[in-house]
């Protein structure tokens, strides 16, 4: 990466030659002047960049050792708040057995890892995926550099590696009393290749791991020094602002660039489409303001291609429509549904239907791209790093070792900053500039209404009752409305459906999102059916924090609380009863620990005043393609005005630690953060389409929740089974709208089936 | 061709007058650590002080804070120790920090104006949006800077 580092060592001069013209004269700055740390730093604020020195030693490919003992870990997963960086390095540090306080991070080289063979495994951050595939290996490199610098100082002393220990980075020889520091053998340790890979420790012998840990780069963050993708500068960087087909997959048809050519600024007007990049135009200027003023003023046309005219109303009613076509995909049957349904006198019935969501991430999608002969340069926030590059090789036309991928800080992620198209649109705009490094931003417009969406989905449920309230039968069908952009990758990442033994199914791209949640029943029903449909739209549709739950657990734990109500049961001891007599008791205990856990916590039963009320959910994030789990409880406390007005009081989440936390302090924030994006959605999120386009814009009609909407959140945790858990990072958002909407019902009677809650009538007397 | 002067420097910034102050600073100037995210007023990412007071500098039109003090997060403090920083360092506020210079920046206004407070004031004078979630402890930590400037 010499062009960025000879970047960071000089001074940056902005003049009008420079930049061509236009910019602040005379400057000079450097070109990382934002403020500087007090501490050491832990991190650069460019994080792709090397803190570690000439005299920094490599040993293996994720540890670099400076003399004066500092250790550098490398990182292969993305930072987008989940404080990644900071438990990627614990779990490597674990087995190091160095000085915390002495730990720095740098991102791995993306484009090492091409050139040697995938040696840092996998560079996406996806799927809860960090901690739960990266343990094993980080652990084990962590370890591999300790018995190399063990080895390296049994030598120097010449004395059997048995006879040494090491605590905090110094290697003792406890018979002599001699010590030597990581720092003085890390040269030798470099030389010495391991005749076997040691083991690695299990989960009680962890020191580190367990314990809360700031995190390495909040200090960056608290005094604008940590670069963002849409933060970067170069030399000689050009502005691009975009405007992309407001119809998905429609075409340009044509635009009047003489309008705009001679405003101040402008260089130039690029066309960009291809495969896998929605068609747009661009203006490339001096300074992104001139850009985009300049797009903005200049007159263009589009072709709408056939999807002019589809809009939100039409998809949800050919969705409603499809619920009772024939030839639903089987995914489960146990029993005799169908027949018992026909013949049942009572069916409890519902439809549900939630909307298209957007990721809003607080930083708008851009990405810097340098496309010269030689190389190609890529600065952006990237949750998938690995097949950003693959992508920009294929769309600049070169082998992936000419790409170089600086990984930024991300200014939120949820899935948005793993689809790529940011980094395909970048290198196709590049690629046109003569080797010109162009900085391409999206307006906050164009970034909602480009987005990958959370698909909308309808649902229907019905189910008998014994006559002691159980459910004797039970039929899920979900009509899945999801564009196939995304589900082979999906697939991919997840190992693939069809790898699931059992379930007699063909491996169907897509399909998982739309089962995820359903396909196993948690309670206990002898006679059970789950089908689905899944039909097509032109809605980009991707990967959204919790993937498939959001949608599938608002049905599941919305219905569990009809059937109790139904049943004339209390919400919880009906899902309580349900899961002890469920056969598949595997996990039984282990939900009900955690269920009976947030229910002790909320005094669950209390008397409440008049228009508040109590909701309960649950799950355990269960996947297809994969045996870990996490179980996740919820309580939501809310209170409903006479006029409708919602106020979520407390949201209670008690969840399922499994042997460890990496780190319980990011942990707990990582609950935080999904209960706030789950209200968010749950009170007032929807994307809608009218006229073949996204309607909503910005954070006014797009909100987020305000800081005055946020409830007292309660994280208890509960060490409930034995194996390490799925992850953290997505594993509660799934149950905060049902669990509010259970609550809604209790308060106020008003059973909630489809989402937001802003398109419903809450009042009552 | 404008004069603005940010943390006490003066820049001469050739833009259009209408160009906004978040712009100038981010472009221009080269300061990055103040954020574009909504170009409406709405999120407050992009906060900074003109003559102590916050404003959303992603519709403040740059001449009209010509020759003004503009201070951003770079020129809050030396060395970041703000109380306002230092508190949300002790806090370990930041998720993925993008409002978080607005957020800071918003807090120091604040607490400029009211040194101790309430929750309610918080509230009302912190509109500043965070996709994470991290409002819970921003509170805490505006308290916290609160303490720290007392006792200073």
């Amino acid at each position: 990466m010499s062009t960025t580092s000879e970047l960071n060592r000089r001074e940056f001069i902005v003049t009008a030659a420079a930049v061509g013209g236009g910019l602040a004269l005379g400057l000079t700055f450097p070109i990382s002047s934002a403020g500087l740390a007090v501490d050491a730093a832990k991190i650069s604020g460019r994080p792709w960049e090397s803190l570690a020195g000439k005299s920094d030693i490599e040993v293996g490919p994720w540890v670099v050792i400076a003399p004066d003992d500092t250790v550098t870990i490398r990182i292969g997963q993305s930072e987008m708040g989940q404080g990644v960086i900071t438990s990627c390095a614990k779990m490597l540090a674990e087995e190091l057995e160095c000085d915390w306080s002495k730990v720095r991070a740098e991102y791995v080289s993306v484009n090492r890892h091409f050139r040697e063979n995938k040696v840092y495994k996998r560079l996406n951050t996806t799927s809860s995926s960090s901690v739960r595939l990266g343990r094993p290996y980080l652990q084990q490199a962590g370890a591999s550099a300790r018995e190399r610098l063990m080895a390296a100082a049994a030598e120097t002393w010449g004395v059997p590696r048995a006879e040494l220990t090491v605590k905090d980075g110094v290697i003792i020889h406890k018979a002599t009393g001699r010590t030597l520091r990581y720092g003085q053998v890390a040269q030798k340790a470099a030389t010495i290749k391991l005749a076997a890979e040691p083991t690695i420790k299990t989960p009680d012998q962890y020191t580190l791991i367990k314990k809360p840990t700031k995190l390495l780069d909040a200090p960056l963050k608290v005094n604008g020094s940590a670069v963002y993708g849409i933060d970067v500068r170069l030399p000689a960087m050009l502005y691009a602002a975009v405007k992309t087909t407001p119809v998905f997959k429609g075409k340009v048809k044509n635009y009047d660039s003489d309008a705009i050519k001679n405003r101040p600024g402008v260089r130039a007007v690029v066309e960009f489409g291809g495969p896998e990049i929605e068609a747009g135009v661009a203006v490339i200027a001096d300074s992104y303001w001139r850009a985009k003023t300049a797009l903005d003023a200049m007159p263009i046309e589009w072709d709408e291609g056939t999807h002019g005219g589809d809009n939100s109303q039409g998809f949800f009613q050919i969705s409603r429509a499809v619920l009772d076509d024939p030839g639903a995909k089987v995914v489960t049957k146990v029993g005799d549904p169908e027949g018992l349904l026909k013949n049942a006198s009572q069916v409890v019935e519902a439809v549900y239907e939630v909307p298209y969501l957007d990721h809003t991430v607080m930083e708008p999608i851009n990405c810097t791209a340098k496309v010269t002969a030689d190389r190609v340069d890529i600065w952006v926030g990237s949750q998938d790093p690995e097949n950003a590059t693959i992508d920009a090789a294929k769309v600049a036309g070169v082998p992936v070792e000419k790409i170089y991928l600086h990984n930024c800080f991300l200014g939120g992620g949820f899935g948005r900053r793993g689809n790529q198209d940011d980094v395909r649109q970048a290198v196709s705009i590049a690629k046109q500039l003569d080797g010109r490094p162009v900085k391409v931003i999206w307006s906050r417009e164009e970034t909602t209404r480009h987005g990958y969406y959370r698909p909308m989905r309808v649902s229907r449920f019905r189910a008998a009752l014994r006559p002691d309230g159980m459910p004797l039968v039970w039929h899920t069908r979900v009509v899945g409305m999801d564009e196939d952009v995304f589900g082979a990758k999906l697939v991919a990442a997840e190992g693939g459906i069809a790898s699931q033994p059992g379930t007699g199914r063909a491996g169907e791209p897509g399909d998982e999102q739309l089962i995820r949640g359903l396909h196993q029943l948690p309670y206990q029903v002898p006679n059970q059916l789950f089908d689905y449909h899944l039909r097509k739209t032109h809605v980009p549709t991707g990967p959204w924090t919790s993937v498939g739950r959001s949608q599938n657990e608002f049905f599941l734990e919305t219905f569990v609380d009809e059937l109790a109500h139904a049943a004339g049961k209390d919400p919880y001891q009906y899902r309580r009863a349900l899961l002890a007599a469920n056969p598949d008791s595997r996990f039984s205990k282990s939900w009900i620990q955690v269920l009976s856990a947030v229910a002790d916590k909320t005094d669950w039963g209390r008397q409440l005043p008049a228009g508040t009320g109590m909701g309960i959910a649950i799950g355990d994030s269960r996947r297809l393609s994969r045996k870990e789990i996490t179980i996740c409880a919820a309580v939501a406390t809310v209170s409903v005005s006479k006029k409708g007005a919602v106020r979520v009081e407390r949201f209670d989440v008690a969840m399922d630690t499994g042997p460890f936390l990496v780190n319980p302090l990011a942990a707990e924030r990582q609950v935080e953060m999904q209960v706030t994006m789950g209200l968010a959605a749950t009170l007032r999120q929807e994307i809608t389409i009218e006229k073949g386009c996204v309607v909503q814009s910005n954070f006014d009609d797009y909100p987020l929740l305000r800081a005055t909407e946020i409830p007292e959140i309660g994280v208890h945790w509960v060490r409930a089974t034995d194996d390490p858990i799925a992850g953290i990072g997505e594993e509660v958002v799934g149950w905060v709208a049902p669990a509010v909407c259970n609550a809604i019902f209790a308060a106020t009677g008003k059973r909630i089936r489809s989402l937001p809650l802003k398109n419903h009538d809450l009042s009552w007397t | 061709m404008l004069s603005m002067k940010v943390n006490r420097k003066t820049y001469r910034v050739d833009v259009e007058p209408e160009t906004p102050l978040l712009w100038v600073i981010r472009d221009s100037i080269g300061l990055t650590g103040t954020k574009f995210s909504c170009g409406k007023a709405l999120c407050g990412a992009c906060t900074v002080h003109v003559n102590g007071k916050p404003v959303r500098s992603c519709v403040v039109p740059a001449s009209r804070v010509v020759g003004q003090e503009i201070t951003t997060i770079e020129g809050l403090s030396p060395n970041a120790q703000h109380p306002a920083q230092i508190a949300w360092r002790e806090a370990d506020v930041p998720e993925c920090g993008y409002c978080q210079s607005g957020q800071i920046m918003a807090a120091a206004a604040l607490l400029a104006n009211k040194s101790n407070p309430t929750d309610a004031e918080i509230e009302r004078e912190i509109t500043n949006l965070c996709r994470c979630g991290t409002y819970l402890r921003i509170r805490q930590a505006i308290h916290r800077a609160a303490q720290i400037t007392a006792r200073a």
